[in-house]
């Protein structure tokens, strides 16, 4: 399964570092990254691939929702499909 | 790959503008669960539930996780139980009922609609004894819902039924007196009643329907708000075009849900209702929307010409982002579940008689409104007889759910809890209609009901 990783918050330092270790750890393949600073804030649309995840999407979303906290981000993680229904036709 | 500002609008539309799936709501048909012994057919009926829809909560909440969009409520449509209990020699069919909210209790769904009957033209034996049972049904089940469908612009109205259904929303409110006449919340009466809706509390599964079915309720009044936001001060045709292309993409995820859902509980999709229903919550309103598009307060002059262009351009954009599309298809304006309506009702702009012309160019009718406790059986009976004549010869669905609360009076405000809200009690007109509905009888299908 395609992800679709979001972050939004203040910017700072080792964001991406972090994001993308925690991907590393759980064996989950870095596809895109698009990034930017809008206003101050930090915006992040990572799609990732879950095919040789070492754990499930729910649990993955524990684990980011648990760094968003630690780093004063947002983070959200979503099936991919969402984003193609929505914005493809 | 998709661009930063898509996503980052997804996001916002599911975070901050309340964009949720409302209702996943599967269809099973209980034809085959007639039997002579009603206690026989009471447990076929809650074996039948309990197996065809044992996953639908777990794909339900499956799916909220992996697509990251609330699905609201998990929901459980049945075959009019008018139709199934037909065989059976009881005289009551509250046991169906129970059975009903058991079965859907015990595979945690929200709701379980179905107790109905189909009197357009009139009555058989099962839908008396099942309109009978409805006040005692509804006082002692929990999520059972019922309708009642009382005309149709191919048969007319059955006024002996509408006159009946007065008295029984008057005992249903009764003998739920102690919990605001919450009964009355959970039954509708209906002009052309739509077999595949998904919404409560007028959901069955209509005869015509297959086996089993997967229906989906999207909402999204909040999005659309938010959209329009953007346009202010641009002419009513960048407005309509604007609600259109947000209805789209509201769409677009009920589309992706409903067929995700019916891959996995192996069942057909069904259809796809484009309703903009709205919650009590704040930023999920309707008549919010109606106030964007330029209105001081909804109700007051200009409502039904603002309202009939949401509710078009909501089924223009959805038309397009799904296969198939049903149900009931436009904006519903329930008073006691959106914020926006319940302060214009205190502030005084919406009475029931601006309500009642708002009815015409939407998708349903007189929907989750409080109205005094001594209203007479008569006189509700009078607006469901107006309401249906709007459906009947605008060839379009129509619908009244009339809480009319022992002991309440204008003015005063009743809890109901939920997604059904709290709604400040509205006035009715004290002229009496008691002879026209003493008549009885059926007003012939109209006109335009001969189209073959």
């Amino acid at each position: 399964m395609r992800i679709v990783v979001t972050i939004v918050g203040k910017d700072r330092v080792g964001i991406i570092a972090r994001v993308s270790n925690v991907l590393a750890e759980h064996n989950i393949n870095i596809l895109n990254i698009n990034q930017n600073i809008m206003d101050g804030f930090f915006n992040m649309v990572l799609i990732a691939n879950m095919e040789n995840a070492d754990l499930q999407l729910d649990k993955l979303k524990d684990v980011f929702t648990a760094l968003g906290e630690e780093i004063g981000v947002e983070a959200r993680v979503q099936s991919e499909e969402i984003f193609t229904a929505m914005h493809r036709i | 790959m998709f661009e930063i500002k898509d996503v980052l609008e997804t996001t916002r539309m599911i975070t901050q503008n309340n964009l949720d799936v409302r209702t996943i709501t599967m269809g099973i048909s209980l034809r085959d669960c007639a039997h002579p012994d009603i206690k026989v057919t009471a447990q076929k009926i809650y074996d039948k539930i309990t197996k065809k829809a044992e996953n639908l909560v777990k794909v339900g909440q499956e799916l909220e996780t992996e697509l990251g969009v609330p699905i609201i409520n998990k929901r459980v449509s049945v075959t009019p139980i008018a139709i199934v209990g037909e065989s059976c020699d009881a005289e009551s069919y509250v046991p169906l009922a129970k059975a009903l909210d058991e079965a859907g209790r015990t595979i945690g769904v929200d709701f379980v609609g179905g107790f109905s009957a189909l009197v357009d033209k009139g009555y058989t034996n099962g839908d008396r004894k099942l309109i009978a049972s409805i006040p005692e049904a509804l006082a002692e089940t929990q999520i059972v819902c019922s309708s009642v469908s009382v005309g149709s612009t191919k048969c007319g109205i059955n006024m002996d039924a509408v006159a009946e259904m007065g008295r029984i929303v008057k005992q249903t409110a009764d003998l739920t007196a102690d919990r605001d006449a919450i009964g009355c919340a959970k039954l509708v009466i209906f002009c052309n009643a739509v077999q595949d809706n998904p919404f409560m509390a007028g959901a069955f599964h209509g005869v015509t329907e297959p086996e089993s079915v997967i229906n989906v309720g999207v909402s999204g009044p909040g999005v659309v708000k938010y959209a329009l936001e953007a346009v202010r001060g641009a002419d009513v045709g960048t407005v309509a075009e604007t609600i259109k292309k947000t209805a789209f993409k509201i769409t677009r995820v009920g589309q992706l849900v409903a067929q995700e859902a019916a891959r996995r509980l192996n069942t057909q999709f069904g259809i796809i209702d484009l309703s903009l229903a709205p919650t009590p919550a704040v930023g999920d309103s309707v008549a919010h929307i109606l106030e964007e598009i330029g209105l001081e307060s909804t109700g007051g002059p200009g409502t039904t010409a603002a309202l009939a262009m949401l509710n078009d351009a909501v089924k223009k954009g959805g038309l397009m982002a799904s296969s198939y599309v049903g149900g009931l298809s436009g904006a519903f304006i329930p008073v006691s579940e959106d914020a926006g309506m319940i302060a214009a009702v205190e502030r005084g702009s919406l009475t029931l008689e601006k309500l009642e012309a708002m009815t015409c160019v939407c998708s349903v009718g007189l929907d989750m409104i409080a109205v005094p406790g001594d209203i007479t059986a008569q006189t509700i009976s009078a607006i469901i007889a107006d309401e249906a004549a709007i459906g009947m010869i605008n060839n379009k669905t129509t619908a009244v759910r009339l809480v009319p609360v022992p002991g309440k009076n204008v003015g005063d405000r009743v809890e109901f809890g939920g997604l059904l809200g709290y709604a400040p009690v509205i006035g009715v007109s004290k002229f009496k209609p008691d002879v026209f509905i003493a008549r009885g009888g059926r007003i012939p299908a109209p006109v335009r009901s001969l189209t073959n």
